[in-house]
């Protein structure tokens, strides 16, 4: 038996790294043709002059840059893409702790009840931007009427949801919440459950309240999974353009531009490809911090 | 006494504010026009009979019907190919290669931090340049770039749950490396394959950035573009159907998803939580 | 310092299932090392969960220096507990760890270095405050986890199987340091094991638990020379306590007490004894087989003896017990009566 065992690894080791290659490499191959090929071409494109219908192009150095910096668009849309990231993930980590908290208990009806808080995440966004963007309706928003009916306004006289740029931008903020925000609150479920029954009930004992049981030990505990909810939030939404792009296109006045709505509009609709890549590559810097960190969670996670 | 209103409080607020445009999708879906365009009506309630006239639009003057093929043909085929691609792929990074395998996981899981929105305007060339313009093939080529990467990492840390010595046992038995994987891997993986394949699928209805790019015409739209888009005719919006249509396109992906659900949630946590 | 004090206090976790825990009273005295002993599953952790706060009774009370606490929670009962896993805070440091309980008390904080270095010096673990729990050997951890309950002077030490996860060196003298330090503190002190050694080295008084109900409580020679039934008898010892049943009561005899005839002095019951096997543990030996007549013919009877070189396998012997040493039992109830005359026959 151990002649056997013995025998068996020294074949094993030896066919194993070709055998491992061959069977890793096909999904590898793939996976850098359809990542990194775009994303070198991405880097081409933005230095020079490609648009969709010529097959041709030129270097044109830093000449995309300099006007895209120029735009007022770009700006606008490099400033929405913070705003929206941020301040949707300040809502969404408060939310999903509060909700996490309250779903760690067992309760009747608590998977009924986990099914409707995840359905913004799981059903495609399109559709979730498509249901906002009826509730925000310019004449028919049911909010509107809402407020109507509490004489908050006249009748025909209730605000523009999407209409008005600001309004607009905390529509659109509010929907980017409402998508992320089961996303992290399971995540975080999944970091409470994880943590062992007694800390919290030492904690109990060494005379701590909910709250600085919550504060001083549960949280500070879940650091890792709330750094990964938070990175995996940050890169949804800083990376998205479907809830613009439904909700808004933008608009009015590119006042809820982002990055990538803007790419798509010049690059795509506008036929700018060049231009396009260009804004699109503002988005690599933030990925390359939110990769980092991603890996660092996963060192640790390794090490531990 | 406190504690517990507090908790049923914070429950139903959630609920409702997560789950509210869902059941308005259902509430729209069968009222009747004058119902729904008429402003003094209450719009919580039904102020005219429940219709099915919008579903029946829907299927009948639509392509629904076809978007929902569609998004079911390309969806079926990425799974094949995710499949083909990344299971093997999965359990020699999980075995073969030890720790330097665990790194190259690693790196490939970041791949699917790429994002659509990055690449879709060189792949929109590339796509040109192979003749897939308006094409579901063009998906199908694509899609599986964000689809592997995921997978491989769900499916690494499936295969390290199985203890080593049920393939060891495998071979000293007289089975090969690659039959032992074969043989005795892939049946025991069936859960973790299957949870492949369900979050494969919702990744592929749930994908826009790419259809919207690739594809134009109306017959080859899937669900995720086709309904915003092409239920619009001009500025007019068919309220009714459009909400009909969200809904039956999202319960059976959101039930699906929600049976697979805490695997997808290990997927995420990237080892965060043990 | 306090005395912990329970009346019909029962715990039912599932409605019309058996309860973990059953109706016990107990009280303990003050200054007190009080072990609650019992196979795993008897109740024991339920019990002390119940005291600590951190489980609701189903009915009974709960009296900690005579007040009755069913109400506070676990912060206001002046109670430390020390886990079975330890619990300690892992992304707090040993210090951070030790004056978690002086900051959660509000305690003034230009107090807090003096006292945690006191709790530490106690448990020469001053070397360590700033290290992280993951850091530590277990006996460390044990160590920490004993100075953070130690750090708030609590009136009642509460401690769960604390030395289940040390391996068997450390646990011998971690057991040692632990009535060391319950000596110096003097403070009510509640242990639950599942480990007789440990019950009967440590207590100062054993509770006895099966099923969820007290089947003994009494100093470690008591429970171990007067055993209460026959749940006690069996469950304390090893080999545990030879039991016959004899027409209407059950009659039992240590192993210890069960030897060759020619070492027993006084009014004996004699045996014919078969030996069967025969294991050597060092110090002693535990003799087996089964009398070869009477009552207890073909019964598997233990022998504990201090030399078992002149027996041989398979040889039958003369062996005696002494008639003082037998214990009589109620052989309905299983509760000890007083002795009789029986016959052996
Ligand atoms: N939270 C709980 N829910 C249901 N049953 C429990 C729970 N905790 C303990 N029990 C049951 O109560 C009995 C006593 O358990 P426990 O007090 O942990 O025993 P011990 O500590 O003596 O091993 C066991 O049968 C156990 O299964
Ligand atoms: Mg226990």
């Amino acid at each position: 038996m151990a002649i056997a065992r013995a025998r068996i690894k020294s074949v094993g080791a030896a066919q194993s790294p070709l055998l491992g290659a061959a069977m890793f490499t096909p999904a590898v191959l793939y996976i850098l043709l359809l990542v990194a090929g775009p994303f070198s071409l991405a880097f081409l494109y933005a230095f020079s002059d490609a648009r969709i219908g010529n097959t041709e192009m030129h270097y044109v150095g830093l000449e995309n840059f300099r006007s895209i910096l120029k735009s007022p668009s770009f700006r606008m849309a490099i400033r929405n893409s913070f705003i929206f990231t941020i301040c949707s993930q300040i809502v969404v980590i408060v939310g999903a702790n509060i909700l996490a908290i309250a779903l760690e208990k067992t309760f009747r009806g608590r998977g009924f009840i986990r099914f409707l808080i995840l359905l913004p995440w799981v059903a495609p966004i399109a559709l979730g931007a498509i249901g906002w963007k009826w509730i925000l309706d310019s004449i028919y928003s049911v909010i509107s009427w809402v407020l109507v009916a509490l004489h908050f306004y006249k009748p025909f006289n209730a605000p523009m949801w999407l209409g008005e740029p600001h309004l607009a931008i905390a529509s659109v903020l509010l929907v980017h919440s409402w998508r992320l925000m089961p996303f992290s609150t399971v995540l975080l479920l999944a970091g409470r459950t994880a943590i062992p029954k007694d800390i919290p009930e030492a904690a109990a004992v060494d005379g701590a309240g909910f709250w600085r049981t919550q504060f001083q030990i549960i949280i500070p505990m879940m650091r890792p999974i709330l750094s990964v909810a938070v990175l995996f939030g940050l890169i949804f939404t800083f990376t998205d353009m479907t809830v613009v792009y439904i909700l808004t296109a933008g608009g009015p006045f590119d006042s809820t531009q982002t990055l990538p709505s803007l790419a798509f509009a010049m690059g795509i609709q506008g036929s700018d490809l060049a231009a396009g890549a260009a804004i699109s590559l503002f988005l690599v810097p933030l990925l390359i911090i939110i990769a980092y960190f991603m890996l660092r969670v996963a060192h640790r996670a390794e090490v531990n | 006494m406190w504690g517990k209103v507090v908790h049923v409080l914070v429950i139903t607020v959630f609920t409702v504010l997560l789950a509210f445009p869902f059941y308005w999708m259902v509430i729209t879906s069968f009222k009747q026009n004058v119902d729904l365009y008429t402003m003094e009506n209450n719009p919580f309630v039904f102020n005219a009979k429940p219709t099915l006239d919008h579903l029946k639009f829907l299927f009948t003057e639509t392509r629904f019907v076809r978007w929902l093929a569609n998004t079911t043909f390309v969806g079926i085929v990425v799974v094949a190919i995710t499949l083909v691609l990344a299971v093997p792929a999965a359990y020699s990074l999980a075995r073969l290669s030890g720790r330097w395998g665990e790194r190259l996981g690693i790196a490939i899981f970041l791949t699917y931090l790429v994002p659509q929105t990055l690449l879709f305007i060189p792949l929109s060339r590339v796509v040109a340049y192979l003749g897939l313009q308006d094409s579901l093939w063009a998906l199908i080529l694509v899609y599986p770039s964000f689809t592997v990467p995921f997978s491989i990492w769900l499916l690494m840390g499936f295969f390290k749950s199985i203890p080593k010595e049920l393939e060891d046992a495998a071979m000293v038995d007289g089975l090969t490396r690659f039959g032992a994987f074969a043989k005795m891997v892939i049946p025991i993986s069936t859960s973790g394959i299957l949870t492949v394949v369900i979050f494969t699928f919702t990744l592929v209805t749930q994908e826009f950035v790419y259809a919207l790019t690739f594809i134009s015409s109306e017959s080859n739209q899937m669900i995720g573009t086709g309904i915003p888009i092409f239920l619009v005719r001009g500025d007019v919006y068919y309220w009714g159907a459009l909400m009909a249509a969200c809904l039956i396109a999202s319960l059976p992906i959101a039930f699906l998803y929600n049976l697979f659900l805490d695997r997808f949630i290990a997927g995420f946590t990237v080892g965060a939580v043990k | 310092m306090a005395v912990v004090e329970t009346r019909s206090l029962t715990k039912v976790f599932k409605e019309g299932e058996l309860g973990a825990v059953n109706s016990v009273n107990l009280e303990t005295r003050e200054g007190e090392f009080l072990v609650f002993l019992g196979p795993s599953g008897s109740g024991k952790t339920t019990l002390l969960r119940m005291i600590a706060g951190l489980e609701t009774p189903t009915s009974g009370e709960i009296l900690i220096g005579g007040r009755v606490v069913n109400d506070l929670s676990p912060r206001d009962r002046r109670i430390a507990m020390v886990f079975q896993s330890y619990a300690l805070y892992p992304h707090l440091s040993v210090y951070k760890n030790i004056a978690f309980p002086l900051k959660a008390q509000k305690v003034k904080k230009d107090l807090h270095k003096q006292k945690v270095e006191w709790a530490a010096s106690l448990l020469g673990i001053g070397a360590l405050l700033d290290r992280k729990p993951r850091e530590l050997s277990g006996g460390e951890r044990q160590r920490v986890a004993l100075a953070r309950a130690i750090v708030r002077e609590p009136a009642v030490f509460l401690l769960d199987e604390p030395l289940s996860n040390l391996d068997a060196k450390l646990r011998a003298s971690a057991r040692e340091e632990l009535e060391r330090f319950h000596r110096r503190v003097g403070t009510t002190t509640i242990y639950v094991t599942h480990d007789q050694v440990e019950a009967m080295a440590m207590g100062d008084r054993v509770l006895v638990l099966n099923k969820g109900v007290v089947h003994q409580l009494g100093t470690p020679t008591e429970v171990y020379d007067n055993p209460a039934d026959t749940f006690v008898a069996t469950f304390l010892g090893s080999p545990p306590m030879n039991l016959a049943e004899l027409s209407d009561v059950i009659v039992g005899f240590r192993p210890e007490h069960f030897r060759p005839v020619s070492s027993v002095n006084g009014e004996a019951v004699a045996f014919r004894f078969k030996v069967e096997n025969i294991e050597y543990l060092g110090s002693e030996w535990i003799v087996s087989g089964t009398p070869a007549s009477g009552k207890l013919g073909g019964q598997k009877v233990f022998s504990r003896l201090n030399s078992a070189q002149d027996l041989s396998l398979g040889g039958t012997y003369d062996f005696a017990v002494p008639q003082c040493e037998l214990k009589f039992f109620d052989r309905s109830t299983e509760k000890r009566v007083e002795p009789k005359v029986v016959s052996w026959q």
